[in-house]
């Protein structure tokens, strides 16, 4: 084919464009997390003593922490969807959540005495929390590799990853009210596992379905 | 340079807003710079220039398919060396040639001329166009390289000019494919 042809059908082909990446993404927070959410509703619901448990910094900072990391994955993912984004330096934000919860988890340490370690550490529910997180980050991940491949990101290994790390993001948050386990240490272990396996996914998914 | 972009973009956003001849001459018009860069990239891999028309189509493909992620309120010309760039890896990648080379940009052939078109009417036209299906490839020559419009294919082939448009789109998207996933 002459590129003068290509060119003329490409002239041509006024199909409707796919939807901006931006307005894309957007739907895919909306959608992943109301999914996520009534899937959350139906099968776990919050832990009865909520509002007990609303008052205690422990149970509070699950929240800061889950939240944070939502906020600053889908904010990556804003920075890296067009093909000559680079997001360099702003790459670091993603430690802002992993570093609030390593303080959290040495302040743990100085309060408690070290006999309590173990038994916070490992916690009544790792199990659950290691297959529900990855279960509630599901939807919202294949949100965003769909929302993604109307984007054309530069690299697509870490769109993947990004969208594993946002999804992941938002299954914690519901998770973390559901979650009777609340000390830094079982948080920065277990919830760190499930969050990583997600991330993990989403980056091969990503090289799989982003590239373009 | 500054003057090249601001004339694509001022194109590209015409064409945005359903102008499809300003949208043919933004593709004609980033063609050259597109395959001036092709072919000193292919230089520095030790290939020849006859292989540039295939990086040259690939990124014509990907920019059409792409057109979306472009952002009018930012500068075209990175934007475009960016997607030519991941195209010509792409190809090098295809071929077992490591892209550790450093690849030039298309904004820096902006100014250069292209000369060598003319030899390029040899380059194999039926070879890409064998891989559609028979509709689309039908669909293809006659909005191209016999130049009907799209009313005049949809009679002549005995079809609606929506499904026209719609096999066009599919054969566009098809062609993308192939060039992913042919092999050298």
């Amino acid at each position: 084919m002459k590129t003068d042809d290509l060119i003329a059908a490409l002239a041509k082909d006024q199909a409707v464009p796919a939807p901006k990446p931006r307005t894309a993404i957007v739907y895919a927070i909306i959608a992943g997390t109301v999914i996520s959410a009534i899937l959350f509703m139906a099968i776990l619901g919050s832990r009865p003593d909520i509002d007990e448990a609303a008052e205690t910094y422990r149970f509070l900072f699950k929240f800061v922490f889950t939240l944070t990391l939502a906020a600053s994955a889908i904010a990556l993912v804003f920075q890296i969807f067009r093909p000559e984004a680079a997001p360099g330096r702003r790459l670091w934000l993603i430690a802002l959540a992993p570093g609030m919860l390593l303080i959290a988890a040495f302040a743990e340490l100085l309060v408690m005495p070290s006999a309590s370690w173990m038994p916070r550490l490992i916690g009544v529910n790792a199990r659950f929390c290691l297959t529900l997180i990855p279960l509630l980050s599901v939807a919202p991940l294949a949100a965003f590799l769909w929302a993604l491949r109307h984007a054309a990101p530069a690299n697509p290994g870490l769109a993947g990853a990004l969208s594993g790390l946002s999804a992941a993001g938002i299954a914690a948050t519901l998770y973390a009210s559901h979650c009777v386990d609340d000390s830094p240490l079982f948080v920065m272990t277990w919830y760190s596992l499930a969050i990583g396996l997600v991330t993990l996914i989403g980056y091969f998914a990503g090289k799989r379905w982003l590239a373009w | 340079m500054g003057a090249f972009e601001e004339e694509w973009a001022v194109l590209m956003r015409a064409a945005m807003a359903g102008d499809e001849a300003a949208y043919g001459t933004f593709l004609k018009a980033v063609t050259p710079s597109i395959r001036v860069a092709a072919r000193r990239n292919l230089a520095r891999f030790g290939l020849g220039p006859s292989e540039a028309e295939d990086v040259v189509q690939d990124t014509l493909l990907a920019i059409h398919l792409k057109r979306q992620t472009w952002d009018s309120d930012r500068p075209i010309g990175p934007w475009i060396s960016a997607i030519a760039r991941n195209k010509f890896i792409d190809q090098m990648r295809r071929r077992g040639k490591s892209p550790q080379v450093p690849i030039e940009d298309v904004s820096e052939s902006l100014a250069a001329e292209d000369t060598a078109t003319a030899a390029l009417d040899g380059y194999d036209v039926n070879r890409m166009l064998e891989k559609l299906n028979e509709k689309q490839r039908n669909v293809v020559r006659f909005l191209t390289i016999e130049g009907a419009s799209v009313r005049q294919t949809a009679e002549r082939l005995n079809m609606t000019e929506g499904a026209i448009r719609v096999t066009l789109h599919r054969a566009v998207k098809a062609l993308a494919v192939i060039y992913r996933e042919q092999k050298k």
